[in-house]
């Protein structure tokens, strides 16, 4: 789903984002502060959060002042290496865990304080499905539903058909649990979410142990979803997903949210390189340098006689249409001409320092 | 509006979707529906079932031993509780009291410590307390349910071992006069009355002791070691109640009045041992539900 969600992610501050804090030669994305977001209220957003931290006994902080801000309607990629506090943050959302300092709001209501008359209305996948193993996947629904006050045992079984028969799961309904593929127990994980009319979800890692077809008919479960007005807090650690199905980003690292805004503006801030592919590199790399681009890097490769190579530099302020004129002025055997495709893997590497390991 | 037809209508622009109505929350009925699952769990479990069958399966040992042995007074000591089993071939309601009599200091306790230690720990171990707390759950509602759920299994455990040898002590022995421990001779009727006063007694007792486990069992994420932790402090608590020097704190233990039961089997019914027993159970299991409860009512939940 790529139509852009109408709220804005600063209701305070509508003008364009400025880039404060992150490291200066990185994209310009929002920067945050824990003081950035505080006077929204719940209303308008999904998720809010606000100087929400959690350190645990022993002193380590694993979330250090966040403000979420997950408008309705969004899926909102909550993107970061594994460690990076995800999980923790989840936690706090749903009441589970109580943050040292900070609040938070789900659909408006405060957390844990309003946890009973929000949370019917939130499906939830936290760290993995977790089930009775020598129960069916049917009785664990059923378990579950049975715990749910807000739940009509009239209908429950259609509403348990209905959910497994959404994750395709139906064939497997009378299985144990404990003889589940990893892939079956997500989806089941994800049938409980679904046993319930919901407004919100949020699920933490919701591909995870899948196949390529199973994670494909999440994405699209997720994307029909929120095509139906659902607002998706979508937690993972691949960039491919947040990119193939997010409208907005926020990415932790380390326990703090070094970055939150659109995917699109997230892109279009992003400083737009263009790449020429031409059979004399270092002719092209010293008309680019000349033309005044900045951070020009030649990759040359000499084949059999043949030598080809592609020069990429940062466009700047350049009009593309001028750096080609200029090209072909220099007589560059220019072979093809483009945008480098902005690769959020850059960007996100730029954001965190580091690649998508293990945050320490 | 329905919640399914909030959900399927297609918001042309998405930030019209922010404040669509649900249905507002269903008034809150009492339902028996959350209680219902819990039993069905711990009724379901192979485990549990297996347990049932050993606390079954003691009275029948002992019903079979009187009956084809030959001496019934030959073993199990002269008076007291232990004398159960010597009456046994005067009426079969003997039986019953003699399984309870030697189930008391380990069975008993150990099959509501398995289902007291399981009740939260078992939830945290397989990961399924974080679902229920989310779907919500109030974790006062989880406690209350888990704790119903506990005192449930020992209500049926406590009459399990009863009804299993008052049956199969009526089936070999048959119905006489029942001789109390006071010497007084009553009808069966009236001795069945006393055999139920002794199992609600025992009731009141294992409860108190299935809240510690229900404690024990909010502190941890292992279930077995919730079990074994609770069924060592009630050896324990035996183990000191027999060490006469220590006499002084022995109306303290949580065990101390366990087998004072034999003084519902007196004619009149002595009070002396019962009373406080019921009152050190109320208190132990006060106690221990309020520690239940104020340490899972703000537990950080990472399991």
């Amino acid at each position: 789903m790529t139509s852009p969600v109408g709220t804005s992610v600063t209701p305070s501050d509508p003008a364009p984002p400025v880039a404060g804090t992150l490291p200066a030669a990185g994209p310009a994305v929002l920067p945050l502060q824990s003081t950035a977001m505080s006077g929204i209220s719940g209303d308008g957003f999904a998720v809010t959060s606000d100087g929400l931290t959690k350190r645990f006994r022993g002193g380590q902080v694993a979330v250090d002042h966040i403000a979420l801000a997950v408008p309705h309607g969004a899926v909102y990629g909550f993107l970061g290496p594994n460690g990076s506090g995800k999980t923790t943050t989840i936690r706090m959302l749903l009441g589970l865990v109580r943050p040292t300092a900070g609040t938070n709001t789900l659909l408006g209501g405060r957390i844990p304080e309003d946890s009973q008359r929000v949370l019917p209305r939130v499906g939830a996948l936290v760290e993995g499905p977790a089930f009775h193993p020598y129960l069916s996947g049917r009785d664990n629904l059923r378990r579950l539903d049975a715990a749910d006050r807000m739940a009509d045992p009239a209908n429950c079984a259609e509403r348990i058909a209905g959910a497994l028969e959404r994750v395709g799961l139906s064939a497997a309904a009378g299985k144990r649990f404990r003889n589940y593929s990893l892939g079956m127990r997500q989806r089941l994980g994800i049938a409980a979410a679904l046993l319930q009319p919901r407004q919100l979800l949020i699920l933490d890692e919701p591909t995870n142990g899948l196949d390529p077809q199973g994670t494909r008919e999440v994405r699209s479960l997720v994307t029909d979803l929120a095509a139906g007005g659902v607002t998706v807090l979508l937690s993972t650690h691949l960039l491919s997903e947040v990119e193939q199905i997010c409208t907005h980003v926020g990415v932790m690292h380390v326990g703090k949210l070094v970055a939150q805004s659109r995917l699109s503006d997230l892109r279009s801030q992003t400083a737009q390189r263009i790449r020429v592919h031409t059979t004399r590199p270092e002719l092209a790399a010293a008309s680019l340098t000349r033309l005044g681009l900045h951070d020009v890097i030649a990759e040359g490769a000499q084949t059999s006689g043949q030598s080809s190579g592609e020069v990429t530099a940062l466009l700047g302020s350049a009009d593309p249409e001028w750096v080609i004129a200029a090209l072909v002025h220099d007589e560059v055997p220019v072979l093809a001409f483009g945008p480098v495709p902005v690769n959020l893997e850059d960007v996100f590497v730029t954001l965190t320092g580091e690649g998508f390991g293990v945050s320490g | 509006m329905s919640a399914a037809e909030a959900l399927s209508q297609v918001p042309s622009d998405a930030s019209a979707v922010d404040r669509q109505e649900f249905p507002p929350v269903r008034s809150r009925r009492m339902s028996t529906r959350f209680l219902r699952s819990e039993l069905r769990l711990i009724y379901g479990r192979r485990r549990n079932i297996a347990g049932m069958a050993v606390l079954a399966v003691v009275p029948i040992i002992i019903a079979f031993a009187v009956r084809y042995s030959g001496s019934p007074r030959g073993g199990g000591g002269g008076g007291g509780e232990g004398g159960f089993i010597g009456q046994a071939t005067n009426n079969g309601l003997f039986v019953g009291l003699a399984a309870l009599t030697v189930e008391l200091p380990l069975f008993l306790p150990l099959a509501v410590a398995v289902v007291a230690g399981d009740a939260v720990a078992g939830e945290a171990n397989v990961g399924t307390l974080r679902y229920l707390l989310a779907r919500p759950v109030q974790r006062t509602r989880l406690l209350a349910v888990k704790y119903l759920g506990v005192l449930i299994a020992t209500i049926t455990a406590v009459l399990l071992v009863a009804v299993v040898g008052v049956g199969f002590g009526l089936a070999l022995f048959g119905a006489g006069p029942v001789t109390l421990l006071s010497g007084t001779q009553v009808s069966t009727a009236v001795g069945l009355w006393r055999l139920l006063l002794v199992c609600g007694y025992l009731v009141i007792c294992l409860a108190a002791f299935g809240a510690m486990g229900l404690f024990v069992s909010t502190l941890t994420e292992q279930p077995i070691g919730a079990t074994i932790a609770v069924v060592g402090l009630a050896l324990l608590s035996q183990i000191l109640d027999s060490v006469t020097q220590l006499s002084a704190i022995h109306p303290y233990l949580p065990t101390h009045y366990w087998l004072s039961f034999g003084d519902l089997l007196r004619d009149p019914i002595s009070t002396d041992q019962i009373v406080p027993g019921i009152v050190s159970a109320v208190v132990y299991g006060a106690i221990f539900l309020a520690a239940a409860w104020a340490r899972f009512g703000t537990k950080d939940i990472t399991s």
